[in-house]
């Protein structure tokens, strides 16, 4: 009796501790939305920001999926690519294992010795400046790994058959890669990529030391100019805007950055969803 | 997770040479080894920024006052903050982490895991700078509040790391707890244990490696992570040891981003900061490289 005791509260402990974490994530969710709903309006979305206290986020908001686009157009196609070497050509050998390892290494390398590699490597050592080019190109080599990753668990569940019928067929096996192995692996590939744009459209660090200081009031007009992002300006607000303007505006711009990156998941989530019900069907 | 099963379909076809095939391969090889030239890269360029201030040995590594208007560049406080701050946060992931991944592997109903399981997802995703703002409004007032001094200090980092590296230790325990053969826990069970006794004695002896892996790999990133943890610690300008954890600190992470804004490019505090950049590269890569040994050590073990 004592035993069955013991083992209730035991279980009564754990599921409390368990649910912790399902707690922390609604506080932290629920006391941005209150404080951030109040200062969301057509003009906060449509304006550019004026000093701390006055206009919208619309360059940041704009900035930040600029950024997001060059880092996506450098890590994906590289991604995918690596992925579809390490899945299907790699051979067993030492060669292979060292770019795995190096691909965990990169993955492992903390986001703000990524951003002072940026700052030395591409602001200048190349020369391009602190510009939406070279902190979108530091964001890429942030995610790229991940994009590696999840491409190639996508393409190692597409079925050994699908493969092999495609080759029996006489069909090469870059033709079977494209047309059979990818065309059945990209919602998981999408889903990789979708998480990877969440990680990027939040990361500061990065882009705090390679693309701009994040009140710039204008839009870019090349890949050369200085860029807007939010979460920079949620940190320039937070730290050195002290009035209850600012902080309205850092709780209005952390709200948007948080729904970019709910939306984001959320539609990760429902596609990987749908996806492991088709290859379950599939078998 | 660092060596993974190849599916290889040369063994069944052997198509015909073509050159088109050749150089498709040769490409998606040339991709592949990109993630090898950006991590040399990232080495050469961070140790040759830094090299300057590396060169000044003892008067770097063992100093004791970080003070860059006087050139002193000493490391020692700033290093044993981000130890102090970084085993503080995981001595709390710990033990909210590991009861709840023992919870989710052999408890939860699936109800239960529908809904923990997402929600420790979305907490990994949670922009940092917003946890970190998140902590700035609310912890570090409730701590002035409540317990006196400045309310940006130990604690505050500790909490607000913690609620970061919590989703890793979670899921990365719970992975090696399931791991553990089904058959151990049916023997156990068949002998007349209980689950509780069957967990204790069986089942997380043998995740103990899995375990173990996760708080390694969760301390990596506690001690890299930026934004959130630089909200919240006060950031004095001279940094000392801290002696009480509501004493303001600094990390090796949040000296960097809050410097870097004003340093003059070539001068020996850039190269110093680089050279920060350089300490922190190798110790969250010494913590990568023991995480990897001790799950290759486990997987050794229980084949």
């Amino acid at each position: 009796m004592r035993i069955e005791t013991e083992e209730k509260l035991v279980k009564a402990g754990l599921s409390a501790t368990a649910l912790i974490s399902v707690i922390v994530l609604f506080i932290v969710v629920g006391y941005i939305l209150i404080n951030g709903i109040g200062a969301i309006s057509p003009e906060f979305l449509r304006e550019a920001p004026y000093r701390f206290e006055y206009g919208g986020v619309f360059p940041q908001i704009i900035g930040s999926l600029c950024l997001v686009g060059v880092c996506l157009l450098f890590a994906v196609p590289l991604g995918i690519a690596s992925a579809i070497y390490l899945a299907e050509y790699a051979p067993d050998n030492a060669i292979t294992s060292t770019v795995r390892f190096f691909v965990e290494c990169l993955a492992g390398v903390p986001s703000i010795v990524i951003g002072l590699f940026g700052l030395a490597f591409l602001v200048y050592y190349l020369g391009i400046g602190v510009s939406m080019l070279s902190g979108g190109l530091a964001l890429g080599f942030m995610i790229l790994p991940w994009t590696v990753r999840a491409s190639e668990e996508a393409i190692k569940t597409v079925p050994q058959a699908y493969r092999e019928a495609s080759l029996a067929l006489g069909v090469t096996k870059w033709k079977t890669i494209r047309h059979v192995v990818l065309k059945s692996a990209y919602p998981g590939i999408i889903t990789g990529i979708l998480l990877g744009m969440g990680k990027a459209i939040g990361e500061t660090a990065v882009v705090l030391l390679t693309a701009g200081s994040g009140l710039e009031s204008f839009l870019p007009r090349s890949l050369f100019d200085p860029v807007a992002s939010l979460p920079v300006y949620v940190y320039m607000l937070a730290t050195q805007g002290h009035t209850p303007g600012a902080l309205s505006r850092a709780f209005g711009a952390s709200l948007v950055l948080i729904m970019l990156f709910l939306a984001l998941s959320v539609f990760a989530l429902i596609l990987r969803n749908r996806y492991v019900k088709k290859m379950d069907g599939g078998r | 997770m660092c060596a993974q099963e190849q599916i290889r379909n040369e063994k069944f076809v052997k198509p015909r040479w073509s050159a088109v095939e050749w150089i498709i391969e040769k490409v998606l090889f040339a991709c592949a080894l990109s993630s090898i030239l950006i991590v040399l890269f990232i080495v050469i360029f961070i140790f040759q920024e830094g090299f300057p201030a590396l060169l000044l040995g003892t008067r770097f590594f063992f100093g004791m006052t970080w003070w860059p208007s006087h050139d002193l560049f000493g490391i020692v406080p700033t290093v044993v903050s981000t130890f102090i701050v970084g085993i503080g946060a995981l001595g709390i992931a710990a033990l909210i982490g590991i009861p709840t991944a023992i919870y989710l592997a052999e408890f939860a109903p699936e109800w239960m895991r529908n809904i923990i399981k997402p929600s420790v997802e979305m907490l990994v995703g949670i922009p940092s700078i917003v946890l970190g703002f998140f902590g700035l409004m609310v912890l570090v007032v409730a701590i002035r509040d409540n317990l006196g001094g400045y309310g940006e200090c130990i604690l505050a980092g500790w909490l607000i790391l913690a609620v970061m590296t919590l989703p890793h230790v979670i899921s990365i325990s719970e992975d090696s707890i399931r791991a553990v053969p089904r058959t151990y826990k049916e023997a156990s069970l068949g002998l007349g244990a209980t689950q509780l006794q069957t967990i204790r004695k069986v089942i997380l002896p043998h995740a103990k490696s899995g375990i173990l892996a996760s708080l390694v790999l969760g301390m990596g990133n506690a001690i890299g992570e930026t934004m959130a943890v630089l909200m919240v610690i006060g950031n004095p300008n001279i940094p000392g040891i801290p002696t009480s954890v509501l004493d303001s600190v600094r990390v090796l992470t949040s000296t960097i981003v809050i410097e870097h804004a004003y340093v003059d490019w070539g001068s020996m505090h850039q190269h110093a900061l680089f050279a920060l950049g350089a300490v922190l590269f190798v110790i969250v890569a010494i913590l990568n490289l023991l995480t990897c040994a001790v799950i290759r050590k486990g997987m050794r073990k229980t084949t």
